[in-house]
């Protein structure tokens, strides 16, 4: 008999954690790929000016969109919300997304950063530009991604690893346009020039450059961003002796990703679902990805950082984003073949 | 004595001493008895159940693909990783336990709890440190380029961020498990052993090879299959690394290439290689056994050494010391300055230490359980369900969480289906997303770890005391409260300071399962860690580090007491 009470009991004080829900303050529950430093100030904004509590989950991309799937109808998640606009094509394929209809969040996001039906919507825009060192190599020799493949820049460059998600949305986007056969010679050809095998993050690309290991890094914006901005005085020191070169102006642009959030299929907040995601895209919080974090807004109109600014503007890609999901496996195997470790 | 050795290969059956009239009512408990310890092992071996079970999805382009590029690659470099942590823990573990165990020597009081250090300090830590202090754009290096004029390409320099490099972070951090297992075996064998070795002529070096090493060998080898399995489940120094290996490439198969049947016929892969594992260390172990053959009724006696060993002895107990635990947590230090500390600090320790505790305590029950339960019933079917109860040890904290994740959430759609149909109010979902199940998921990577230990001082104990306990009138749970657990409250004690220390490090399951607003100190220094923000992550790397110490402190008290409590 005991073990039956025991079920009766959780099974009863389940049904009145349940229903204690019924009157509680408003809430919504957001699943977040983005990490807890880079997202909880936004939220506790959000909190302070609508009074609806943000309760947060931070892991994975991919382990959350797990968690989404398999606790299904019942998932407490109202918002997903990643860094990476494959990961989103994923979910809205996963079938644990809703489509939203907002006025305001078409006026305010870009067509081209979000799901033209509303499954999910961009919010900030990060890029991968190529950074040289300024008294090593002149910006005229640069040109676009696919040029690093040359063998002028034999022993240069440094990149990180192919698990990277970062270089495999980048090649994905080559694949996009250059087709998997050119993008593999072109992987070839870079590992090839690779001053060093692919270790350590971003950062590290750019300190081996200022320290003279190789004088090309690919890395994203927002990491160059923080070295020159932030309170390290090594890691400024090392960023101030390279420079951003915007590559593939000519052509396609440069290589863009977003993060971006959705409403999930069951979310039971919906509104306030719906409310977060407009306030992640106001003018407020843009402003905030910019100055704090060093990512572009998505919002058109929002002033960018100085540190961002003294970059120039550049034409980004304006490839569908969707398609860096589909492409995403592709990307990796043509890695694999070409060795980049 | 004879007939007592033969009974090692019988269960220690409850009726042999007890007259036929009694035999049924005491078979059906038995019978009980096996039915819940492979329930129990059953549920604990779930996860990696359901990870195998994607086995079965059809193999896909995606395997072909992984098989003629990089699988050879995963698996070199895992094999490669696997002896080299092996031999650096073998080597830094055992010295340093002989020597505290046996030896009196200057400083040794302090350098006993201060080799646990190291304990506490996640592997990916210390890979951040090292890789900021010796890399190229490093203090170090950069000191040599301006100090000599250098370029790149001038000089040598070790490249931390290699095989060799991987294998010396996971060796500093890991020979612990050697150390702490092998050093409790040392002081729990007996001391007449060690003084009849002696009185037959044995100089130190035989009494160490010759009797010392092989009665401690079911601890060494539990130890090093401790660190081993740690080793395989890495991911974070591995990855930082560059290091292509089984775990790197289970998650670039499932996260970046998307197929996550390809990924768990690579994790399947893992598995092998640690039933591999276990059993050679079986198979190496089935061949003798060794039992003290009385404890703890003469003090432990350290002899001293001459002035120069006497140094060596300190020199090669402080070394391992200085690089897992002083050179990183002096740099972390130094890293933490001007870093500020929240009032949520405190309640990261809170959860932390509490979850931590909690834990451990439950993975010290079940390790009991199991551990006893096999030597009471060592059928074949108990042995294996236990072996497949602890190998979430060797599969990464992500494989594991999902693994976790899809049956508790099934699971908990049913509970919800049902009482929707039978009091037509939803339940919602139960165990997903509480503290309930990251308990669960803890007790699923770390029992290995407890078990163990439990295991290896069990080993000690003859079989014939047992035997003779029980003919005195003891029941087994009698025999196992008043003479096994007292006598082997040193690896008790180590048990829990493990899994104690492995829950605060923990990272991956952590993440995936929590419930919403919880945090834990590991969870924070690797959020900032891995977004390239180490001066930000090292004051809470250093607070694992300090919560970590308490225990260890602590416990390594209790442990110093040689055969505590045989006199009880």
């Amino acid at each position: 008999m005991k073990p039956a009470k025991l079920v009766m009991g959780a099974l009863v004080s389940a049904l009145l954690l349940n229903s204690a829900s019924l009157w509680a303050a408003p809430e919504v529950n957001l699943y977040s790929a983005r990490k807890e430093a880079l997202i909880k100030p936004l939220l506790d904004k959000f909190t302070e000016k609508t009074g609806v509590k943000v309760n947060l989950v931070t892991g994975k991309a991919d382990a959350l969109l797990t968690r989404l799937k398999s606790e299904g109808k019942n998932t407490p998640a109202d918002v997903f919300l990643t860094s990476d606009a494959g990961r989103l094509h994923r979910a809205e394929e996963a079938n644990v997304l809703q489509a939203i209809q907002s006025k305001e969040l078409n006026a305010s996001v870009p067509a081209s950063y979000r799901d033209p039906e509303g499954y999910w919507y961009g919010l900030s825009l990060r890029a991968r530009p190529i950074l040289y060192v300024k008294n090593k190599v002149s910006p005229e020799t640069l040109s676009t991604y696919e040029a690093l493949a040359t063998p002028e820049f034999k022993g240069k460059i440094c990149i990180r690893s192919s698990s990277n998600i970062y270089n495999q949305s980048l090649v994905a986007s080559m694949i996009a346009v250059d087709g998997e056969a050119d993008t593999e010679t072109w992987a070839n050809g870079l590992v090839g020039n690779m001053a060093r095998p692919p270790k350590g993050g971003d950062r590290d690309q750019i300190k081996a450059a200022a320290a003279g290991q190789c004088v090309i890094a690919v890395a994203n914006t927002y990491y160059f961003g923080k070295m020159l901005a932030g309170g390290d005085a090594a890691q400024k020191t090392a960023a101030e002796k390279l420079a951003v070169f915007w590559p593939n102006q000519k052509g396609r642009g440069t290589h863009v990703n977003i993060s971006g959030a959705g409403v999930t299929a069951h979310a039971k907040n919906k509104d306030n679902a719906i409310k977060l995601i407009e306030f992640l895209a106001s003018n407020d919080a843009q402003s905030w990805y910019a100055q704090v974090n060093y990512e572009y807004p998505v919002r058109e109109g929002v002033k960018p950082s100085n540190v961002l600014a003294q970059w120039g503007s550049f034409k980004a890609d304006n490839l569908n984003l969707s398609r860096l999901g589909d492409l995403n496996s592709k990307a990796v195997m043509v890695m694999d073949r070409a060795g980049w470790k | 004595m004879a007939s007592s050795n033969s009974d090692l290969t019988q269960p220690l059956s409850p009726t042999t001493t007890l007259s036929s009239a009694r035999l049924r009512p005491r078979i059906t408990r038995s019978h009980l008895f096996v039915l819940f310890l492979l329930t129990t092992t059953s549920i604990l071996a779930l996860p990696v159940l359901t990870i195998a079970s994607f086995i079965f999805e059809p193999a896909s382009d995606v395997w072909h693909h992984l098989a003629s590029t990089v699988l050879s690659d995963y698996v070199i470099n895992s094999l490669l990783l696997l002896i080299g942590v092996a031999v650096g823990t073998l080597t830094m573990g055992i010295t340093s336990a002989w020597l505290t165990a046996m030896y009196q020597f200057p400083g040794r009081r302090i350098v006993e709890w201060a080799l646990l250090l190291p304990l506490a300090m996640p592997a990916y830590i210390i890979a951040y440190t090292y890789t900021g202090l010796l890399d190229f754009a490093g203090p170090l290096q950069t000191a040599l380029r301006e100090g000599f004029n250098w370029q790149y390409g001038d000089y040598w320099f070790p490249e931390v961020r290699s095989l060799i490099g991987a294998i010396c972070m996971l060796s500093f951090v890991l020979y612990p498990y050697v150390y702490l297992l092998a050093r409790a075996s040392f002081l729990e064998q007996s001391v007449v052993t060690m003084d009849a070795a002696r009185s037959l002529g044995a100089g130190p070096w035989k009494r160490f090879f010759r009797v010392a090493l092989p009665m401690a060998r079911p601890a060494i080898v539990a130890g090093t299959s401790l660190a081993l399995m740690e080793t395989l489940a890495d991911y974070g120094t591995v990855q930082y690394f560059g290091i292509s290996t089984f775990t790197t490439g289970i998650f670039r198969t499932w996260f970046g290439l998307g197929d996550q049947g390809a990924a768990a016929q690579l994790a399947a892969m893992l598995l092998g290689f640690v039933l591999l594992l276990i059993l050679v260390e079986r198979y190496s172990r089935r061949q003798a056994q060794y039992h003290q053959q009385s404890t703890g009724d003469s003090s432990h006696q350290r002899q001293p050494l001459s002035k120069l060993s006497g140094v060596i002895a300190s020199i090669l107990c402080t070394t391992p010391i200085i690089l897992g635990f002083l050179i990183p947590f002096g740099l972390l230090t130094q890293w933490a300055m001007g870093e500020t500390m929240d009032a949520s600090f405190f309640s990261l320790v809170w959860n932390s230490l509490s979850l931590a505790f909690s834990a451990a305590l439950l993975a010290l029950t079940l390790a009991i359980i199991l551990g006893y339960g096999q030597r009471l019933m060592p059928t074949r079917a108990v042995k294996t369900g236990v072996r497949v109860a602890t190998l979430g040890y060797a599969v990464p904290g992500t494989v594991i969480a999902v693994g976790i994740v899809i049956p508790l959430a099934w699971i908990d759609n049913r509970i919800d289906q049902w009482a929707t149909d039978m009091f037509d109010h939803s339940t919602g979902l139960i165990f997903s997303g509480s503290l309930f199940i990251l308990l669960f998921a803890y007790l699923v990577r770390f029992l290995a770890v407890a078990l163990g230990s439990v295991e290896s001082g069990l080993q000690t104990i003859k079989p014939s005391m047992d035997d003779s306990a029980r003919s005195l009138g003891f029941s087994p749970f009698q025999v196992l409260r008043k003479i096994h657990l007292p006598i082997i409250r040193p690896s008790l004690f180590t048990a829990v300071l493990l899994v104690f220390v492995d829950v605060l490090k923990e990272l991956p399951a952590t993440l995936i399962l929590r419930p919403f607003n919880f945090n834990t100190l590991a969870v924070r220094a690797y959020e900032l860690a891995s977004d390239e923000q180490l001066a930000s992550a090292a004051p809470a790397a250093i607070t694992i580090v300090l919560t970590g110490l308490i225990p260890v402190i602590l416990l390594s008290r209790s442990i110093n007491r040689p055969n505590a409590g045989s006199s009880s």
